[in-house]
């Protein structure tokens, strides 16, 4: 499903190359809860924002449903990106001009997919997270445990297979955290890969598979079974 | 991503800093406009000077005594001589050739006009029946000089417009005596109203009989033989033939200055347009310098946009498709720029139609086109730096706002 062989990458910050991954090998497998967890500058930003193809390995090989995706070109990646891989940022990243419904479009825009199944697809998804009251709100009307929502509706609007969430509840109070939270679980019925990436144990105690990484390795990698 | 989405959502982030996009269309459409009213005052003036010669007559050749070079001082002064005038014989030669349609003698000099108390000094033209025609006047009343012999001294007189106004208001004046200089002439006619042409304004005008003026001004020779060719591939023949007459008659002597309405025309409508022309260019400046705004205000707008520009790229938009929307963006602030530039221009030069009547401005097709198209060129062409700009931007760095 998803496979890192050996993967490295390095940065240069001015002539020093700092290693920010080093020697990756994971594999994880359909409809699988990750939490990736450590202290900043552990790796774990680059390894999220590497499986999510906004990055490119300097070594190593990145397998995505059995493609190999670790070469391919700008257009090609951002397909990938479109149609398997769904981000939540912490900071929501909303469009502000855009109400929430516009919002929750914008990648199907993207993709070029026709405007009666845009409607209708945004129409049913709003409705799934409660925010059909809120469709034509922009993000500033909004609270932040709604912004997160119409996030999270539009990272799964065009059904992907990996869901890469980049703490997710950093910006919001426990509560609606939580709630969040639940939310990104209920897709696992979906069968998609959840990949949450946050510092907080709490929250990464709560995925099946908690991976640990310190300085750009993985510290450890620990199956749980509920 | 669907023209129509990429259009949707560039008018989007359009409206999205409405007084940045204003100010950007206000420049695009000053150039625009500046182009459009600038020419269409330089086309005003050279059609105003087209419509001056056409007045003037058609396919016109005009005979005048003396040698006129193009550079220099002519022969004539320096040997003291004057030129030998033209005289009313030498036109007549004119009729041996074919070419020529019709032809009028000209005479001009200044009188005064009175009719009992009321007195007008006035510009007294001399000439004959053919004048009506070559020169494309129209009669009110009556009727203008009669044909026949060209010596006949006939005591007849056809008033301007304005003239017979100043001396008989309402009342008839066909068939009335009036006294031009020493002479009592009868009115046989009243020219219709023409306005101006060439400087010389019809309305003011008192015409006699060519001879008739020679007696009255004590003259002999002519101010000018006004030449109507047959068609305009004749002009060139009734050059050569009116020349070669008046040579011929003048012992050999090349004392004569045939010029044709067309060299002048031309020369005048070469002058103008290329004055129009330089005109629009220095106008088509400011359209670039609307462009280099434009460039200056996108680079701000992806700097301001980074986050934006991250997150598209996460949602899965390639680098084209970043640059696309840039591009989009741009034509749309430079074609609404331009249509209001249009807007405005042809409002200006309608304001300027309305101050300057007698001056026929309208915006030529080609500077409507030309602005048009410089200011889409203009508009995408600064547009395309800071657009690959954007696409180019680490959709990494540029989600984190760096």
């Amino acid at each position: 499903m998803i496979e890192l062989q050996k993967v490295c990458r390095t940065f240069t910050v001015g002539d020093q190359k700092v290693a920010a991954l080093r020697d990756i090998d994971l594999s994880f497998g359909a409809g699988e809860y990750i939490s990736i967890m450590g202290p900043s500058g552990s790796g774990k930003s680059t390894m999220l924002n590497m499986l999510g193809l906004l990055d490119r390995p300097s070594s190593g090989t990145y397998l995505l449903d059995g493609g190999n995706v670790t070469d391919l070109n700008d257009e090609q990646l951002a397909r990938v990106r479109r149609e398997k891989i769904g981000f939540v940022f912490q900071s929501f990243h909303l469009v502000p001009r855009l109400t929430a419904a516009q919002n929750v479009e914008l990648p199907m825009i993207l993709a070029g997919i026709p405007v009666d199944e845009r409607r209708s697809r945004v129409q049913e998804l709003m409705r799934n997270y409660g925010l059909s009251e809120r469709a034509d709100h922009r993000p500033d009307q909004l609270s932040g445990g709604q912004r997160q929502r119409v996030a999270i509706a539009r990272a799964t609007v065009m059904k992907p297979t990996v869901l890469l969430a980049d703490e997710p509840t950093g910006n919001l109070d426990q509560a609606t955290g939580w709630e969040v939270l639940k939310l990104l679980e209920g897709l696992l019925e979906q069968d998609i890969t959840l990949v949450v990436v946050t510092h907080d144990a709490e929250i990464g105690a709560r995925a099946s598979r908690q991976i640990h990484m310190l300085d750009g390795r993985i510290l450890s990698d620990e199956q749980q079974t509920k | 991503m669907r023209p129509a989405d990429t259009l949707k959502f560039a008018t989007g982030s359009l409206r999205g800093s409405p007084t940045r996009t204003l100010l950007m269309m206000l420049a695009m459409s000053i150039g625009v406009a500046a182009v459009v009213v600038l020419t269409a005052l330089g086309e005003g003036a050279r059609r105003y000077v087209v419509n001056q010669f056409a007045s003037l007559g058609t396919n016109l050749v005009i005979v005048l005594p003396g040698r006129t070079e193009t550079s220099g001082v002519g022969p004539g002064l320096m040997s003291g001589q004057t030129p030998r005038e033209i005289t009313l014989d030498d036109a007549q030669a004119l009729q041996r050739s074919r070419a020529i349609k019709r032809f009028a003698p000209l005479t001009i000099g200044s009188a005064s006009l009175s009719r009992g108390a009321l007195n007008r000094e006035v510009v007294v033209l001399g000439s004959t029946s053919e004048l009506l025609g070559v020169r494309h006047m129209s009669m009110a009343v009556g009727s203008f000089l009669p044909q026949g012999d060209i010596h006949d001294t006939a005591s007849i007189c056809v008033l301007g417009n304005q003239m017979k106004r100043e001396l008989f208001g309402n009342e008839q004046a066909v068939g009335q005596w009036v006294r031009l200089g020493d002479r009592r002439f009868r009115v046989i006619g009243v020219m219709a109203s023409q306005g101006e042409s060439m400087g010389l304004r019809t309305d003011d005008l008192v015409i006699i009989p060519v001879a008739s003026s020679h007696q009255l001004f004590n003259t002999s020779g002519l101010y000018r033989i006004l030449i109507e060719a047959k068609h305009r591939d004749a002009i060139e023949q009734v050059t050569k033939d009116a020349e070669s007459i008046l040579v011929e008659r003048h012992n050999g002597e090349r004392d004569v200055t045939v010029i044709t309405q067309d060299a002048v025309l031309q020369t005048f409508d070469r002058i103008l347009s290329a004055l129009t022309m330089a005109v629009g260019g220095i106008a088509a400046i400011s359209l670039a310098v609307a462009g280099v705004l434009i460039m200056n205000v996108m680079l701000i707008a992806v700097a301001q946009r980074v986050k934006e520009i991250g997150l598209l790229k996460a949602l899965g938009a390639p680098a084209k498709q970043i640059r696309q929307l840039f591009f989009a963006e741009a034509a749309l602030l430079s074609g609404m720029g331009s249509v209001a530039g249009l807007a405005l221009g042809y409002a200006g030069s309608f304001i300027i139609g309305q101050i300057y009547p007698s001056l026929p401005v309208s915006p030529p097709w080609w500077a409507v086109i030309a602005a048009t198209v410089t200011a889409l060129g203009t508009g995408i062409l600064f547009s395309v730096w800071p657009a690959r700009r954007a696409a180019r931007l680490d959709p990494v760095a540029a989600l984190a706002g760096k």
